[in-house]
């Protein structure tokens, strides 16, 4: 049983710089009201604010709202990278993050190399290590351009290595940023199969996207962000209702029935 | 890709497809005692050490590929350390007055030596900028980024040991029992040098002047701290009082301890209180920085 709970958790970016304690300060915290200030007084941006909701097995969660409502900050404090200001979050299961399509990985070094890389970062073992080469060897039938440095490939190759990384491990909580739903035509095909069975056997999915469609056909629950708050939390028929304009969600629908019977 | 991963399986069994069960559940909450801070702290530590597999391949791979495609590869670090050695050697046994026989080994350890010190505070100082990349995109534990410093950086000096060794060879030196004091400031070396890469490190993912300043304080460090010459090839200028300032110097101590044994010298007793007074003062700073600045670590860089 995996879960995932989020308790009152807020985010704040501190601004370092000299000059945004004057002029900068006055006309931000004047345009966007998101400026505050921490304890000593230093100006911050406040990413996300007093956020909360919990998480269960069999719940695929999707966030939607603008750029900049705190979408993204928030699945990076899910994967524990920014550890929030204040509240808590209890994680109960093996997370993985798809947050970028880089995914740190070293131009310089070969395919394997940035495999064995990415595998050690895990904690893998060496038997565990050769079936990750294996796998996404086979998956993103690189052949022989393993071996040669990432910087060589064209940027169809850099993108199947990177998805078929990214792919490659199951894990029990999954949470994903758009960027893995778009690639290459010729790759897409073979590509969604890959990312629909790892979104299947997660326990949980978190996805964010602008993509209404794909919200509605892959997620049970809908958060809309608004300026680093939970605006509204409820089914993707209830929020996308709100949250689109009439003819758009419509349009939606329709795509996501059509997507669901065609798969 | 990131991993949350509560507890390893200790048999490593668990194959990529199976979700591992997790036996605890990891809580991550803003914490603003001491006690939560010093135990997550800890916990980072522990789990960079879990993780030396993964600090020894980066480090291998930076080396690898600082000299990727040259033909001497990594040996370029002892043959450039050997004509640096050998050049400053024979110059300078000269203007100090010493004979080539005495002063090359003492150089070429000391050398050896200051190269360490100084790349360890000058890559120290930016270790966590530098992986700014890593940092954001996946959660682990801070400390493997000042581990892959000192690690990177002990492959570098094993490359240099190799001009001590051939230095040795022609002016062999006479090596008494006080050589079995190496081990325990061999141990001193690697604990200060992640103690400094991880302070300076913090302090310059804050500070970005930091590691120009800290440039240029080593840079004053060299030329006034015992490296070129020893206290013992000018005291005939009557030192007086700068010989109490070298003995208050932080890296004299350091030096001394693992210089002194090598030109044959009995235990120094004074250079080992004054090394391990500092090594405890810069652990406990470093430790302390720490555990106060780890959660912002991924919001400075």
């Amino acid at each position: 049983m995996a879960k995932l709970l989020v308790e009152n958790v807020s985010v704040a970016f501190p601004l370092y710089h000299g000059e945004s304690r004057s002029l900068k300060k006055t006309v931000f915290a004047a345009a966007s009201g998101r400026m505050g200030q921490d304890a000593k007084h230093r100006l911050t941006v406040e990413a996300l604010r007093n956020v909360s909701f919990s998480l269960n097995t069999g719940d695929r969660l999707g966030f939607i709202g603008s750029n900049g409502a705190g979408k993204t900050t928030l699945l990076r404090t899910m994967a524990g990278i920014y550890e929030p200001v204040a509240g808590r979050m209890v994680i109960d299961g093996v997370v993985t993050a798809l947050l970028d399509p880089g995914q740190g990985m070293n131009f310089e070094l070969t395919g394997n190399e940035n495999i064995r890389m990415r595998a050690l970062f895990n904690g893998y073992t060496d038997a565990q290590i050769k079936d990750l080469q294996e796998d996404v060897a086979q998956f993103s039938e690189l052949g022989d351009f393993l071996s040669l440095p990432v910087r060589t490939y064209s940027s169809g190759m850099i993108v199947r290595l990177g998805f078929a990384l990214a792919t490659a491990i199951h894990p029990q909580i999954l949470l994903m940023d758009e960027w893995i739903l778009a690639g290459d035509a010729a790759f897409l095909g073979k590509a969604r199969e890959r990312l629909e069975t790892m979104v299947g056997s997660a326990e949980i999915l978190v996805l964010s996207s602008h993509n209404p469609a794909i919200l509605m056909q892959w997620c049970n629950r809908l958060i809309w962000m608004d300026s680093g708050r939970v605006h509204a939390d409820g089914t993707p028929e209830e929020i996308l209702a709100a949250y689109l304009p009439q003819d758009q969600f419509e349009q939606a629908k329709m795509a996501a029935a059509h997507a669901m019977t065609a798969a | 890709m990131n991993m949350i991963v509560p507890e390893s399986d200790p048999d490593g069994a668990g194959h990529l497809r199976s979700a591992r069960p997790s036996p605890k559940p990891v809580v991550i909450a803003a914490a603003h005692g001491w006690r939560p801070r010093v135990a997550s702290a800890l916990q980072d530590f522990g789990e960079s050490l879990r993780l030396w597999p993964l600090v020894w391949t980066l480090s291998l791979f930076d080396i690898r590929l600082r000299y990727r495609g040259s033909l001497l590869g990594p040996f370029w670090l002892t043959l450039s350390t050997a004509v640096m050695i050998g050049a400053i050697g024979f110059v300078y046994s000269r203007l100090f007055h010493q004979n080539v026989a005495g002063y090359l080994p003492f150089l070429a350890i000391s050398l050896v030596l200051w190269n360490f010190i100084n790349v360890i505070t000058s890559e120290g100082a930016t270790c966590f900028s530098t992986s700014a990349d890593m940092i954001r995109s996946q959660r682990m534990a801070h400390t493997v980024h000042p581990a892959r410093v000192v690690m990177r950086n002990l492959m570098v000096l094993a490359h240099n040991l190799a001009v001590i060794v051939v230095v040795f060879i022609i002016y062999p030196p006479h090596l008494t029992w006080s050589l079995l004091s190496e081990l325990p400031a061999l141990a001193v070396w690697v604990v200060d040098a992640s103690a400094a890469a991880l302070l300076l490190g913090l302090v310059g993912a804050r500070y970005r002047d930091v590691p120009p300043i800290v440039g240029s304080v080593m840079q004053i460090a060299f030329y006034i701290t015992p490296i070129m010459w020893s206290p013992a090839m000018l005291a005939h200028r009557g030192l007086g009082l700068s010989l109490a300032l070298i003995d208050m110097n932080p890296f004299y101590g350091l030096l001394e301890i693992v210089r002194g044994p090598f030109l044959g010298q009995p235990l120094e007793i004074g250079a080992w209180i004054n090394a391990l007074s500092y090594s405890v003062v810069l652990v406990l700073l470093s430790f302390m920085l720490f555990v106060r600045a780890r959660p912002r670590i991924p919001y400075w860089v």
